[in-house]
């Protein structure tokens, strides 16, 4: 009769830990794993994959219906908005600067300041600030951010291959955690990591956002380079082994199958159940291939994450 | 694992004979690595060396097929544990549950809605693949009427799921040559539902309450009694047992080449799940890691639409991305003034600016260029996307008659091909448009004049 002897892998590297929160502040703690995703038979996972949710500084114009029909009026105010996520079941607030972009209101440091004083104000759960993503505006922002949040320890992003230093810095010294984005590509994405890493941000004190793309769009690259970044880095590679961010939910709501209810085929079903399967399947596969904190847009679909990850850490 | 060239040449009579038409053994070695040749070439080779090398040829997991003709499901044959590695190549079964508890008109309306059920992407046709009837009742009678109503309503695959061999005899008998999978054996019945296996040709699901050893057991001894065409069940059902044990299944199989588990997996995510989003979620990890037939109690269409698409996604192979069928799209509804844009057909190209020209709330013409899969920038490096590529598609799709005005937009990155293209499309004003998809809302509303 034959036996069956269950082959275990041997990782020499881990994932580093990465602290947000303090200061009074909740912390939440991110990485740690010895092991790929899950399979803590032969190995250890002492943070569970961490659910953050979006909260934009203004108020989302043109939003879909299900998103709209879940949050009602919270989203009319960003401290009310990220209290409601924090109802919701949200791990981490991730606040976006979308009004500081030259095309959505320019707006500058004292805005930028007063909605992170707001937001912080309003929830005692770390925070995650992400810049308009143009380079100019990023760097004015996000040193007002750091300022207004100092001792707090929020992560800032994104730190790009074009435009890092400042972030970086005001990362350093106002100790905060910076976010490294990277467009699909394994290579310039350690490349970042070495980057920051060069010019003193400590390996703790980074997060990388490898960039996903949502069901349909382009998810396989995600996943695989989530799991190339994962291997890499128990493998050994160092400068692999940061927690991974994953923008699920806004890349999912900027499709079809999540924005629109009307005008497609009958064989893509109910909008609104669609819409939610569309961001929890995104969600639960690039959570399956390594990332530690899913950033995600609604409540139902957050609900179910969670319970996923629950389940998937045998609670 | 496939031999090298090396590791086969041990194996020849290093004799050098030429009698294979290749003129040193390690030469015949290289090609036979390299499936070029067939073995039975070399007159010489001793039975040690062909048992030794058919054993290293033979698949690690084993190619199932599900059912006969041409929407039969096979799976198998998966040769890495990440996509990145290679590529996975047997996309997943999705087949839907029906209990023979339901009524006729319940069971023919589900087929019917089920069977029909097809949504395009890129240019694919794609649906579910077939169904499983379960037993429910546990009366023969009732589930052998279940499986011919089903049957005699659909082309899909079918799975039948019977603990008791009479209940699977009698079901069989309505099925004639499709050869559907039979569900399951267990330690109780293994003996009659290997018979059965045998007799009808089909391959034969091994259900294990017991844990990895007791499957092994059982595959074996339905191995050895000659029905090779197995699915396993190791009768896991939550989120964490099932990735967890599905992930050693899927090694023992790779990395240790363990025969008695080197054959497809079978999932039921329903049983594992309280509830139908629940369901889906277990369902797309069982996509990802390492189900070869997933099993849903509860079909919607939106459900179907996203595992369907995942299986898509994880089952692409990275070195062939997906494409766009080449062609001139619609984007919102354009009129004969709307803007004209160029692009490739690699998919996440398409899926950019197609996105952008929608959001930016401009209803345009996009014309997706034959490019292999490439993106704009490595397509033009490529070769594979120039001016006469372009002109020929404009010509082709007849874009003069079916638009008001003659300017062109191409993408920023190729702006390098406006003169040639100016030359091969006289009538036309080729535009350059911006780099980055993001910036054509921006573009248009600059230069784009109704």
């Amino acid at each position: 009769m034959p036996e069956v002897e269950i082959p275990i892998e041997k990782w020499t590297g881990a994932v580093k830990e990465v602290k947000l929160g303090g200061g009074g502040r909740k912390e939440v703690v991110v990485g740690g794993e010895t092991t790929l995703p899950f399979l803590t038979f032969e190995g250890s996972i002492p943070n569970p994959p961490k659910v953050a949710i979006e909260v934009y500084d203004k108020e989302p114009s043109g939003w879909p219906s299900p998103l709209l029909s879940a949050w009602g009026d919270a989203v009319k105010d960003p401290g009310t908005w990220a209290k409601k996520a924090v109802e919701f079941g949200a791990d981490i607030i991730c606040l976006k600067l979308l009004s500081a972009h030259p095309e959505g209101g320019d707006t500058g440091a004292a805005e930028a300041k007063a909605v992170v004083d707001k937001v912080l104000s309003a929830v005692d759960i770390p925070l995650i600030v992400i810049g308009p993503g143009v380079a100019e505006k990023d760097n004015e922002v996000l040193t007002a951010a750091s300022e207004a949040a100092r001792g707090q320890r929020v992560a800032l992003g994104n730190c790009e291959e074009k435009n890092y230093r400042t972030i970086a810095a005001v990362c350093i010294s106002d100790g905060h955690v910076a976010i490294a984005k990277t467009p699909l590509d394994i290579n310039l994405c350690k490349q970042l990591n070495i980057m920051l890493s060069d010019i003193g941000v400590p390996l703790d004190s980074t997060i990388m956002d490898p960039d996903t793309g949502a069901l349909g769009y382009g998810i396989e690259y995600g996943y695989s380079i989530n799991e190339r970044l994962r291997l890499a880095g128990l493998g050994g590679d160092a400068m692999t082994t940061l927690p991974i961010i994953n923008h699920a939910g806004s890349e999912v709501w900027r499709q079809k199958e999540a924005k629109t209810g009307e005008g497609v085929p009958a064989t893509w079903g109910d909008h609104e159940e669609r819409s939610v399967v569309w961001e929890a399947v995104t969600a639960s596969t690039v959570i399956n291939a390594g990332c530690d904190i899913v950033v995600m847009c609604h409540p139902k679909a957050v609900e179910r994450i969670k319970a996923t990850i629950d389940k998937l850490m045998g609670k | 694992m496939a031999l090298t060239g090396i590791q086969i040449y041990k194996f020849l009579p290093k004799t050098n004979c030429k009698e294979c038409g290749f003129p040193t053994c390690l030469a015949f070695a290289m090609k036979l690595a390299a499936a070029g040749v067939e073995l039975s070439a070399c007159p010489y080779v001793n039975d040690e060396g062909k048992a030794a090398l058919e054993a290293a040829a033979k698949p690690p997991i084993r190619l199932v097929t599900i059912g006969a003709g041409e929407k039969k499901i096979e799976v198998g044959n998966e040769t890495v544990m990440f996509r990145h590695e290679k590529t996975f190549v047997h996309p997943t079964g999705l087949v839907v549950r029906i209990k023979d508890t339901a009524s006729a008109d319940e069971v023919a309306k589900a087929v019917e809605e089920i069977s029909g059920y097809s949504v395009d992407r890129v240019g694919m046709t794609l649906g579910m693949d077939g169904f499983a009837i379960q037993n429910e009742s546990g009366d023969a009678a009732t589930f052998a009427k279940c499986v011919a109503t089903v049957s005699s309503q659909t082309d899909l695959p079918l799975i039948l799921m019977a603990g008791d061999p009479a209940g699977m005899s009698a079901a069989l008998e309505k099925v004639g040559d499709a050869k559907p999978a039979l569900y399951a054996a267990t330690k109780d019945n293994i003996d009659q539902m290997v018979e059965l296996a045998k007799k009808c040709g089909c391959p034969l699901a091994i259900r294990s309450s017991d844990g990895l050893n007791e499957l092994a057991e059982l595959t074996e001894k339905a191995a050895a009694a000659g029905v090779k065409d197995l699915i396993l069940d190791p009768g896991i059902r939550g989120f964490a047992d099932s990735l967890v044990t599905l992930t050693q299944i899927r090694r023992l199989a790779l990395a240790k080449r363990f025969e008695p588990l080197g054959y497809p997996v079978i999932t039921f995510p329903g049983e594992g799940a309280s509830s139908l989003d629940e369901e889906a979620v277990l369902a797309a990890q069982h996509i990802a890691k390492y189900a070869s037939i997933v099993v849903i109690d509860h079909f919607t269409p939106a459900l179907a639409l996203s595992l369907i698409t995942l299986r898509l996604n994880i089952y692409t192979d990275p070195q062939k991305p997906i494409q766009m069928k080449p062609g001139l799209y619609q984007i919102g509804e354009p009129k004969a003034d709307s803007p004209l844009c160029v692009t490739t057909n690699f998919s996440l190209t398409y899926f950019s600016i197609a996105g952008e020209l929608e959001s930016a709330g401009w209803p345009s013409w996009l014309l997706v260029c034959d490019t292999e899969g490439l993106s704009v920038l490595t397509a033009w490096s490529a070769g594979k996307f120039d001016a006469e590529k372009i002109a020929k598609a404009v010509k082709g799709e007849n874009a003069a008659e079916k638009m008001s005005h003659r300017n062109v937009i191409i993408p920023g990155g190729v702006a390098v091909l406006r003169g040639e293209l100016e030359e091969e499309l006289p009538d036309w004003k080729i535009m350059v448009g911006p780099r980055e998809a993001m910036a054509v809302g921006g573009f248009l509303k600059e230069n784009w004049k109704n």
